[in-house]
């Protein structure tokens, strides 16, 4: 029960979490700032970006994220900083090493490997069907092209 | 008509009224029990041949559909009178509350959704008896059966674990309020269609099961589970799109689409029945891709009672997790098991029998066909890969780690893309033997229009990603390939013929082209919005973009179970007023809960979307505003989608089926 209203109080706020008041003068440091926030996950929260939480603690790193802009770091210095404290589990895309080759890479070669087996079932059902002499298929290539 | 009592207030009824309520319960055990028979009874006759036994199956089928849709009115009716001697009205209802929300308060929680569930089951079954008339008598029979033995689990599931009718003993005076966000006439619909979906898979699964038992899949086949799946794919569509588009306005920022585990639980078999309702049109012309078709009927069910897993068991967190209970999940997870294992093996044991019997070039519409179902498939399996990976990570590897949009977002697109630029190219290919050169040459117009509005978009675009140009190249590509398509079927009968077309073809069309409207509508808003947060005093004005805002007030008023602040925003555009909005901030008492009422001006070309937020110590507001260019056509482009499965599912050979049932009903010779 306290679970499920947690989770009600913490979905209570799905207004837009930055506030005009976080916001960096600078309009270019902003937006790395927004983009920054956009892959840092809330950590309080279910699924959500620090950039979309209303949290505490969302608002605290969005106003790290940017202090360490005005400071000077780059992008990922600032993200790597923020994973240095938080873990990897505040990356909203895992970084393609190790083990997380697997997210990255299964899909497309699932794609390449049902493509291959494709192409093989098109090849043996061909290979079947073509019990055909050359001058058979050569007058049923030439049949079928008629028709169109 | 409210009854006197209720007029007085409410915990003024008599307690007699709930006598409703115990016969929706009873109506609901004894619905359990006709399933068990359907289950057993029409099985075993058609495994011996009797007659008598089959025939079990059509009244059994639907005496069930009428004992769970009394159930369903029961607590319905509970829900309306406010009767809070019911613990899940208490926890999930208020008397305050305006109707339309008490009655979609009934599958606003776990259990009342779970019979809702079990309703629209029980009513695809008792379709499949109703119009099932055509099928040969065992198959029928068996396609019950396996119908209901889902339906045992689930009123398992429901009796012992998930009850909606259980009692307290002392009854409250007033009850807790369902959760203000769902207070929303898109949300009120946005279950029901999802769960026609969901549960339309269903029907696809049991006709596959059926066909395994009966060791026979053949054009006909083809023809019966089309129309099922193609229905439960137009729901899960408008469905989806509901949820997209309450999500736009309600969350109060605009983002429409989060790839949240929840939403991807109703993604995953949405890819796959739109895989499937493409491979069964090679099954019913072709007779070919037998196998491969019921495999996905099997996996299209599964992902759905995976879905069902995922939002009630908790195992993923999710921004949409609902009365999660892990005790509840482990019951879903054994059903999902025996369910999905079952049918496997018995695939595994029986498809080698299904042979396919036409053969075709590597370049033809059956070749294309393959093509959708591969990347189809293919996107489906990036989702589920990406939904479970925090599990598999922690599991297997000891990291807890998060997959996001920021993933999605990279790893989805490019099977879209792929599935777009192939869409106009194999819609127009010949069955059998097809000629590349030929639809390539056709489409020539369309590409060159294509590229040349994406490169006038890229033109009109300054420092901007490539998103935008490449969505218009996408959009114009797949519905100039659709328009195309259109036209080439009329030959050279010219428009006239264009509305005697079969609605097959117009369905297609439609369809095709809904899908390019929404890649396009996607990428425009995704790369073309303006956004714009301050803090703004009465009487300001600010620009943003080609617009200027003011906030003229903000007074505050009462809802009917809410306070709100209500702001009193005007848009200009060159001087000229265009508009005057009203978003609100509202306040939920009962909940202690917050919401954003977003005002928004929906536009062909452009939403403006205003947000008030919270009173700063200066007098001036927070105040957010977007302009969202071709943000409609997202969901327009999914109506489109759904509305060309309906043309489609109204197509005269499905129609001559259904009829031919009714025809042979009357007779009984």
């Amino acid at each position: 029960m306290k679970a499920l209203l947690l989770v009600l109080l913490l979905w209570a706020a799905p207004l837009a979490a930055v506030q005009p008041d976080e916001m960096l003068a600078d309009p270019a440091l902003e937006a790395r700032a927004r983009s920054i926030s956009a892959g840092l996950r809330c950590p309080v929260c279910r699924n959500e970006s620090i950039d979309e939480s209303n949290a505490p603690v969302a608002r605290d790193l969005r106003l790290l994220v940017r202090e360490r802009l005005l400071a000077g770091d780059t992008d990922a210095q600032v993200v790597d900083a923020i994973v240095a404290r938080f873990g990897e589990y505040i990356l909203l895309r895992p970084d393609a090493s190790g083990g997380n080759l697997i997210l990255w890479l299964s899909a497309p070669a699932l794609l390449l490997l049902a493509l291959g087996l494709g192409i093989a079932a098109q090849r043996r059902r061909l290979g079947a069907e073509g019990d055909l002499t050359p001058g058979e298929q050569a007058r049923l290539d030439q049949l079928l092209d008629d028709k169109h | 008509m409210p009854l006197p009592c209720q007029l007085a207030g409410p915990g003024f009824c008599p307690r007699t009224l709930s006598m409703v309520t115990e016969l929706g319960h009873f109506a609901l055990i004894l619905a359990f029990g006709v399933a068990v028979v359907q289950m057993l009874v029409p099985l075993l006759g058609a495994h011996k041949g009797w007659r008598g036994w089959m025939a079990v199956g059509e009244p059994s089928a639907i005496a069930q559909f009428v004992l769970v849709a009394a159930a369903f009115a029961a607590l319905t009716h509970a829900f309306v009178t406010s009767d809070f001697s019911l613990q899940l009205v208490y926890m999930n209802s208020h008397s305050a509350k305006p109707l339309i929300y008490k009655i979609s308060g009934v599958w606003g929680n776990h259990e009342g959704s779970m019979l809702l569930w079990l309703l629209i089951l029980a009513l695809f079954g008792a379709c499949a008896a109703w119009f099932g008339g055509n099928l040969p008598a065992t198959l029928r029979a068996r396609v019950l059966a396996v119908q209901a033995s889902i339906g045992v689990a689930f009123y398992a599931f429901t009796l012992f674990t998930s009850n909606p009718f259980l009692r307290l003993a002392q009854p409250p005076f007033d009850g807790r309020d369902l959760n203000p966000l769902l207070q929303d006439p898109g949300l009120a619909f946005h279950p029901p269609f999802l769960y026609l979906g969901y549960v339309g898979l269903s029907m696809a699964f049991s006709f596959a099961v059926a066909a395994l038992i009966e060791g026979r899949v053949d054009a006909a086949w083809g023809r019966w589970v089309r129309p099922w799946t193609l229905a439960a794919w137009v729901f899960l569509t408008v469905g989806i799109a509901l949820g997209s588009w309450w999500a736009y306005y309600e969350l109060g920022w605009g983002g429409f689409w989060f790839w949240d585990p929840v939403e991807n639980a109703s993604f995953m078999p949405w890819l796959l029945a739109a895989a499937l309702l493409h491979s069964a049109i090679v099954v019913e012309k072709r007779e070919a891709l037998k196998s491969w078709t019921i495999l996905l009927a099997i996996l299209a069910f599964g992902f759905s009672l995976l879905g069902t897993f995922i939002v009630r068991s908790g195992v993923l967190t999710s921004v949409h997790a609902f009365a999660t209970d892990p005790a509840r999940g482990v019951v879903i997870l054994a059903i999902l098991g025996l369910f999905v294992g079952g049918a496997l093996t018995l695939y595994a044991v029986r498809a080698p029998v299904m042979v396919a019997k036409g053969a075709f070039g590597a370049v033809s519409r059956e070749s294309a066909l393959v093509l959708n179902n591969i990347l189809l498939a293919v996107s489906a399996f990036v989702v589920f890969v990406g939904t479970i990976w925090p599990l598999v990570a922690e599991l297997l590897m000891g990291r807890t780690l998060s997959v996001g949009p920021p993933f999605f977002n990279a790893a989805f697109p490019p099977f879209m893309i792929g599935l777009a630029v192939a869409m106009p190219v194999g819609g127009m290919l010949a069955w059998k033997r097809g000629a590349l050169g030929r639809s390539v040459r056709s489409l020539w117009p369309v590409a060159l229009l294509a590229v040349a509005l994406a490169a006038l978009a890229w033109a009109m675009q300054t420092g901007r990603t490539a998103m935008g140009p490449i969505g218009v190249l996408l959009g114009v590509w797949v519905v100039g390939g659709a328009v195309l398509d259109l036209w080439w079927r009329t030959g050279s009968a010219g428009a006239g013929r264009l509305l005697r077309l079969p609605r097959a073809d117009w369905g297609k069309a439609v369809a095709h082209a809904g899908m390019g409207i929404t890649i396009f509508g996607v990428a425009a808003v995704l790369s073309w919005q303006q956004e714009d947060i301050r803090v703004a005093q009465i009487g300001e004005r600010f620009d943003v973009g080609a617009y200027a805002v003011e906030l003229r007030a903000v007074t505050r008023s009462e809802g009917p179970n809410y306070v709100a602040d209500i702001g009193e925003m005007a848009v200009y555009r060159g001087g000229v007023e265009v508009a005057v909005l009203f978003p609100e901030k509202r306040y939920y008492p009962v909940a202690a809960m917050p919401t954003t009422e977003a005002a928004i001006q929906n536009g062909i070309l452009r939403d403006l979307y205003l947000v008030l937020g919270d009173k700063q110590a200066d007098g001036g507001y927070a105040v957010r505003t977007y302009i969202k260019p071709f943000a409609n056509w997202i969901w327009g482009g999914a109506m489109l989608m759904a509305l060309g499965g309906a043309l489609s599912l109204s197509d005269r050979r499905h129609r001559v089926a259904a009829g031919a049932a009714r025809l042979r009903a009357v007779p009984a010779e």
